[in-house]
C-alpha cells in the first residue's frame, strides 16, 4: 500500500494541547512539513516561550529551549551566535512577541539575526483567557475590554509584519491567514522561504500567521475562521511584504 | 609567577576568557563599564562573541541561549540591571544552566549612586527572583580573587549546573592591583544535555516547566538535593587570627580589608580579635561559624549595607544575643578607626556586663 499522507517526522506522537478550531495545530504541521522537506530535523532548535504554545516542545521532534515571556528572539540570538550552522527558530504568539517582547523583537530584527520567527497572531491572549492583545482589532471584545478595543484608550492594533519590514536588515517578512486550504498552502510556502533565508543567507525572516482562537472569540470553530477571514485579513494585508534585505547603500544613507 | 597590574573589572573579563568563556552579552551601567568594554576589545581577539544588548533583559536571555548550548557564557551589570535580570536567573536555575553573572553593585534602592556598597547581599543569596532556588554567590575582596573566583565560578557552575554570581562593588571593580593571571583552562566538561541539534542522538529539551505536576515536584526536589550537596561541599571562608579569637569580625568583599587594618591595631592593644571572611556568600560558610561559635564571645558583622549578612551570621551561630551589626547603606564606607571603636565598645559592654 502506498502511503500518501502521514504525520511529518519532525512532529512527535504527543497529542496537541489545543482547543478545537485552534490554528496552532495547522501552524505546527506546516512547520513540521517544511522541516521534513528541508531535511533539517537534526540541526534545528526551537525556542518556545509562553502562552498556549508554551509546551510545543512536546510536539516538535527536535531539540528545544524555553525562554521567558517575550524574550524568545533574545534567546534565539544567543543560540544562533553560539551555533551559527544550526537552524534556530522561535515560535511566538502576539502577546509574547508584540506586547512584553516588543523590545527584543525590534532589536533582533534590526540586527538581522539569522533566525526564523513563526509568529502566530490570533488577536488575543489565549492561555490567560482572552485579554486584549496588541493585535486585537478595533472594537474587538476582550475580557479586559468587554466593550471592545477603543484605540483612544489603548492605541490601535499593531501591524507587526509591516513594522519589521521597515527595518533595513530584515530579509523576509510575509503574512498569511490559516483560514482555507489555498491560504494554508501559501502559508507553507512562506514558512519554507523563511527557513531557506536563514539556511542560505543567515538573515532574519518572519512569517505572521493569522489564526483563530474560538473559545476566546466566543465563536464556534467555523465562525471563528470566518471572522479571521473577514475581519483580520481585512485589517492585516496578507502576502510577502519583503523578500530581501534593504540595499546596503540605502541602509547607510537612511 | 609574574605579576600584572590590572583593574578589578578587567581582571574578571580576562579570567573569564582564560576560563574558556567566549560569549559575553551586556548593557552599559556604571560602575562596571570597564568589564563590558574589556570584553568588547578582547573577545574578538580570541574568536569569541561580544554583543551589546538592547537591555539587561535581552542580555541575560542571550546568555540563556548560549548556556543552553552548553558553552561558557557571562554577562555583567550593576544593581538595577541585576533586578531586571532576576526573572531569567530564576529560569536559568530551573533549567540548570551554568553561567556567570557579575554584579558590581551600586548603593541604595532605586537608582542609587555609585559609591561602594554591599546592599545586594540579600538579593544575591536568597535567589533574587521567584521560586525556590539558589545561585552560587562568590565575593572577591581583591583583584587576585577577582581572577581566581571568576575561574572557580565557571568551574562550579559547570560542575553543579547552577548559575553563579560574582558580587563586587564600586571600589573592587575600579581599583588596580597587581595579581598573577590564572592559566587558561584546557578541558571544559562536555554537556550531554545541551541543545545543539539532535542529529545522531535523542533530542534534548532545555526547558523550565515540565509537562506534569509530578515532574514539577520532582524538579524542585532535584534542585533542593543539589543545593544540599553544594552546601556540604562548597562552603569557603578566609580566617584571619581566628585560632585564639574571643571576638570575631565577620566581613565579606572590600570591607574585609578595612577590617584587617582594625584587627592589627586591636591585637596590638591586646584584644583577641579575628576575622571570618565568607568567600562563598551562598552557600554561606555555616560550618566554619559552628567550629568557632563555642569560643567566640561575640560576632560583629561589618557590612556596607543596613544589615543583611548579619541574618546569616545569626542563623549560623544560632544565638541572636551573640551577634551584632555595624555598618550602613547608601554608600557609607567605615574606616578602620570606626570599626576598631565599635569592637572596643562591644568588648567593654561584654566585660561590663560580666
Amino acid at each position: 500500500m502506498k502511503e500518501i499522507f502521514s504525520k511529518p517526522e519532525c512532529l512527535t506522537d504527543n497529542p496537541l494541547q489545543y482547543c478545537p478550531g485552534c490554528s496552532h495545530g495547522i501552524a505546527h504541521r506546516l512547520v513540521g512539513e517544511v522541516m521534513d522537506e528541508l531535511e533539517i530535523m537534526g540541526k534545528s532548535i526551537i525556542v518556545t516561550t509562553i502562552g498556549c504554545s508554551v509546551r510545543c516542545w512536546r510536539n516538535f521532534n527536535i531539540d528545544a529551549v524555553q525562554g521567558p515571556h517575550g524574550r524568545g528572539m533574545a534567546v534565539a540570538t544567543g543560540l544562533k551566535r553560539s551555533l551559527p550552522d544550526r537552524v534556530i527558530f522561535s515560535y511566538q504568539g502576539d502577546g509574547d512577541l508584540a506586547a512584553i517582547g516588543m523590545g527584543e523583537t525590534i532589536h533582533a530584527s534590526n540586527r538581522g539575526e539569522g533566525i526564523t520567527v513563526i509568529f502566530v497572531n490570533n488577536s488575543v491572549f489565549g492561555a490567560t483567557g482572552g485579554q486584549l492583545a496588541p493585535t486585537s482589532l478595533v472594537n474587538q471584545k476582550t475580557s479586559t475590554y468587554p466593550d471592545g478595543r477603543d484605540p483612544d484608550i489603548v492605541g490601535p492594533p499593531i501591524h507587526v509584519a509591516e513594522l519589521l519590514a521597515s527595518l533595513p536588515y530584515t530579509s523576509y517578512i510575509a503574512r498569511e491567514a490559516l483560514t482555507n486550504p489555498r491560504r494554508v498552502l501559501r502559508a507553507k510556502r512562506y514558512i519554507k522561504k523563511a527557513f531557506e533565508v536563514q539556511m542560505h543567507k543567515n538573515e532574519f525572516a518572519l512569517v505572521e500567521l493569522l489564526g483563530a482562537c474560538p473559545p476566546n472569540l466566543k465563536k464556534e470553530p467555523k465562525e471563528a475562521l470566518k471572522w479571521v477571514e473577514e475581519e483580520m485579513v481585512g485589517f492585516y494585508p496578507v502576502g510577502e511584504l519583503k523578500t530581501e534585505k534593504t540595499a546596503e547603500k540605502e541602509t547607510a544613507r537612511s | 609567577m609574574e605579576k600584572t597590574l590590572l583593574k578589578g573589572n578587567e581582571a574578571i573579563g580576562e579570567a573569564a576568557i582564560r576560563a574558556g568563556c567566549h560569549f559575553y552579552f551586556g548593557y552599559p551601567i556604571t560602575p562596571q563599564n570597564e568589564l563590558l568594554e574589556y570584553m568588547a576589545r578582547r573577545l574578538p581577539e580570541v574568536g569569541g562573541v561580544f554583543l551589546q544588548s538592547e537591555s539587561e533583559l535581552a542580555g541575560i536571555n542571550m546568555l540563556l541561549g548560549v548556556a543552553a548550548t552548553g558553552k561558557r557564557v557571562m554577562t555583567s551589570t550593576s544593581s538595577p540591571g541585576m533586578s531586571l535580570m532576576q526573572e531569567t536567573i530564576s529560569y536559568l536555575a530551573s533549567m540548570e544552566l551554568p553561567s556567570l553573572i557579575v554584579n558590581i553593585t551600586r548603593a541604595s534602592p532605586g537608582l542609587g549612586r555609585i559609591p561602594p556598597a554591599q546592599s545586594d547581599y540579600s538579593q544575591a543569596t536568597r535567589g533574587g527572583g521567584h521560586g525556590d532556588y539558589h545561585v552560587l554567590v562568590l565575593a572577591p575582596s581583591n583583584v587576585q580573587e577577582m581572577l581566581d573566583l571568576t575561574m572557580l565560578a565557571f568551574e562550579l557552575s559547570d560542575k553543579y549546573r547552577i548559575p553563579a554570581i560574582l558580587l563586587g562593588d564600586g571600589i573592587s571593580g575600579q581599583m588596580m592591583e597587581s595579581a598573577v593571571l590564572p592559566e587558561p583552562v584546557k578541558d571544559i566538561p562536555e554537556k550531554k544535555w545541551a541543545a545543539t541539534g539532535s542529529q545522531g542522538r535523542e533530542r534534548n529539551l532545555v526547558i523550565s516547566a515540565p509537562f506534569t505536576d509530578e515532574d514539577m515536584i520532582a524538579l524542585n526536589k532535584k534542585l533542593q538535593d543539589k543545593y544540599r550537596l553544594i552546601k556540604e561541599n562548597e562552603q569557603r571562608a578566609e580566617l584571619v587570627k581566628m585560632e585564639d579569637a574571643e571576638y570575631a569580625i565577620v566581613a565579606f568583599g572590600i570591607v574585609s580589608r578595612l577590617v584587617l587594618a582594625s584587627i592589627d591595631s586591636l591585637r596590638e592593644k591586646g584584644y583577641k580579635v579575628g576575622l571570618i571572611r565568607p568567600i562563598t556568600l551562598w552557600p554561606f560558610p555555616v560550618d566554619i561559624f559552628k567550629r568557632h561559635a563555642g569560643r567566640v564571645r561575640k560576632f560583629l558583622s561589618v557590612e556596607m549595607n543596613e544589615g543583611q549578612m548579619v541574618d546569616d551570621v545569626r542563623l549560623a551561630v544560632n544565638d541572636v544575643e551573640k551577634v551584632s551589626f555595624f555598618g550602613g547603606g547608601g554608600g557609607f564606607t567605615p574606616n578602620p578607626y570606626m570599626i576598631e571603636e565599635e569592637v572596643v565598645k562591644l568588648i567593654n559592654n561584654m566585660e561590663g556586663n560580666n
